[in-house]
């Protein structure tokens, strides 16, 4: 296939620094245009949620690189690490946001919403969990945990990105279908990785 | 027990309807570029109304942020969504249905409903349950002179409104996000509060449809949901109504939903909210008991616990 072929060779060509500098001038935009007024009246929220979707689709991103390279042979692993990196930049964001200009480090009221608030709880655990991630993202670390190891707490993801999801359902009021969709789009990638590990540990158990 | 607010204003102090004028002009003809159907949209028409010296106090809050932040899930559940859906909603011809335990029951065109009872001015504030508020000037009149007109029977407790159900112009009902209509209602005592107002217009001109046209309810001490917009049915009964947000979720939106600082939302802080209208870096302002209006109203509560009747 010469789309996959192309793909592949720009995605190998891809430097990460292009990927993470890229990456920020979103940020850097959504910020900018709340304080020059293009983002309505309430620029607090639309920054607040802007970011959010993005960071939510950012992790969807890069739960789906797995699954596109064993359906269609296109091979992003390269930019795996660059895109989780920066799905918890913009998750950084996002918290920061609600902190700083949203609830205004009126921390009493902070620590009540994580816990007294469901949909606060998870997103704040969904960060929670990122940290270890985040910081064993680097070669001196993986080389250090060795790759099973490694691997094993990245799969962290499998909790994180449903956590956003529910996250995004539990805030909206009433039944909408926006987040419903995200979280069957999780729900599916992560079936398939499900399915396909026991595909794997059957072939296993037959003798060849 | 009904009473109007005094007012020492005379006619000199009516908003001048030239201050108006410009920009109706322009919008009639916006209109007549569209135009072509006998049934019109809500297009901002000037209203004659009575100043009053009710919230002349606070800073208000601009035309363009009350006609553009708004939540009317009746056309998506964006805060842009009712200003740029609400605009194919036909409010001419407009019926209300009056029922229930009342001396006039009927369907009545909105201008035989209403059109004898004169406009004021009530600048109220606005306190959304999502923990943000505005100030804004309403034109409209007191619920109870309504009530008086229709006539409320002996023994009716409740008053029950419906929002217009027409899915081909409130693309929103297309989706489930609610049980449409939309239903709110109000004690009968509430209803009579002299607060309690009957808009059709925001700085002097008729509501567009993204705040409620051609009629709602604002009850300035509750949280912004109870101030259905867009009414075609209103209903006495002895019994508390079903209403919306309380039908879909119980255990955060109660029948009451004053606005109480201290009786936490399983969502949203109440204890302090943010002012539209601010920029980046408004601060936010602690929220006043009944949204401000204790002095008048937390009479009807007395004796009642407001963490249960939440
Ligand atoms: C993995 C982590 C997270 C993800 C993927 C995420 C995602 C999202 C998404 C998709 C939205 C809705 C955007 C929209 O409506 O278009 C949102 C809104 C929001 N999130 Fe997060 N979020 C995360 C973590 C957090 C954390 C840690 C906090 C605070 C402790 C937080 C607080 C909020 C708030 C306050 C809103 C706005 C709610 C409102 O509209 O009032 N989120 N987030």
């Amino acid at each position: 296939m010469q789309v996959v072929q192309t793909i592949n060779s720009t995605a190998r060509k891809i430097p990460n620094w292009a990927v993470y500098l890229l990456g920020t001038l979103p940020v850097i935009w959504v910020f900018y245009a709340g304080l020059t007024g293009q983002l309505g009246v309430d620029p607090v929220k639309a920054i607040e949620r802007q970011l959010g979707s993005w960071s939510l689709q950012l992790l969807v991103a890069g739960l789906a690189i797995t699954p596109l390279r064993t359906l269609f042979n296109i091979n992003l692993i390269k930019l795996r690490r660059a895109v989780g990196v920066l799905a918890f930049f913009y998750v950084l964001m996002h918290l920061l946001v609600w902190l700083v200009l949203d609830i205004q480090l009126l921390w009493g009221e902070i620590w009540k919403d994580i816990v007294k608030r469901p949909y606060i709880t998870v997103g704040f655990a969904a960060f929670v969990l990122l940290l270890p991630l985040v910081l064993t993202s680097n070669n001196f670390m993986v080389r250090r945990m060795g790759p099973v190891v490694w691997r094993n707490l990245h799969k962290l993801t499998y909790v994180i990105v449903p956590l956003g999801g529910i996250h995004y359902l539990w805030l909206v009021k009433g039944w909408q279908i926006e987040p419903m969709l995200y979280l069957a789009g999780i729900a599916m990638l992560l079936a398939m990785r499900v399915w396909w590990a026991q595909q794997k540990k059957m072939t296993r158990r037959v003798p060849a | 027990m009904t009473y109007t607010f005094k007012t020492e204003l005379t006619h000199a102090d009516v908003t001048p309807k030239a201050a108006f004028m410009n920009r109706r002009q322009i919008i009639a003809a916006g209109g007549a570029l569209i135009g072509g159907s006998i049934a019109s949209p809500a297009l901002a028409k000037v209203l004659e109304f009575t100043k009053t010296d009710y919230g002349s106090d606070l800073t208000l809050n601009s035309y363009e942020e009350i006609t553009t932040y708004n939540n009317f899930y009746e056309f998506g559940t964006g805060k842009d969504d009712p200003a740029r859906n609400a605009h194919v909603l036909t409010t001419d011809p407009w019926t209300i249905k009056v029922d229930g335990m009342v001396d006039n029951p009927g369907d009545y065109a909105l201008a035989d409903l209403i059109g004898d009872i004169p406009l004021e001015e009530r600048i109220y504030r606005f306190r959304c349950v999502e923990a943000w508020s505005m100030v804004v000037p309403w034109n409209g009149f007191q619920l109870s002179h309504l009530l008086d007109k229709i006539g409320v029977q002996e023994g009716a407790k409740y008053v029950a409104f419906e929002t217009l159900l027409r899915p081909e112009e409130m693309h929103g009902q297309r989706r489930k996000v609610l049980d449409w209509p939309y239903r709110e209602g109000l004690r009968l005592d509430e209803a009579m509060h002299p607060l309690t107002l009957m808009a059709t217009g925001i700085y002097g001109e008729s509501l567009l449809g993204q705040n409620g046209a051609p009629i709602r309810l604002v009850v300035p001490w509750k949280y912004g949901f109870k101030s259905i917009k867009s009414i075609v049915r209103i209903r006495l009964t002895d019994e508390e109504p079903p209403i919306s947000w309380n039908m879909a979720n119980p255990r955060e939106y109660g029948f009451y939903s004053n606005v109480n600082p201290n009786v936490d939302h399983p969502r949203w802080s109440q204890s302090s909210e943010r002012l539209i209208g601010g920029g980046l870096f408004a601060k936010r302002q602690p929220t006043l008991m009944f949204n401000g209006y204790e002095d008048e109203v937390a009479g009807l509560y007395e004796g009642m616990n407001l963490a249960e009747n939440f």
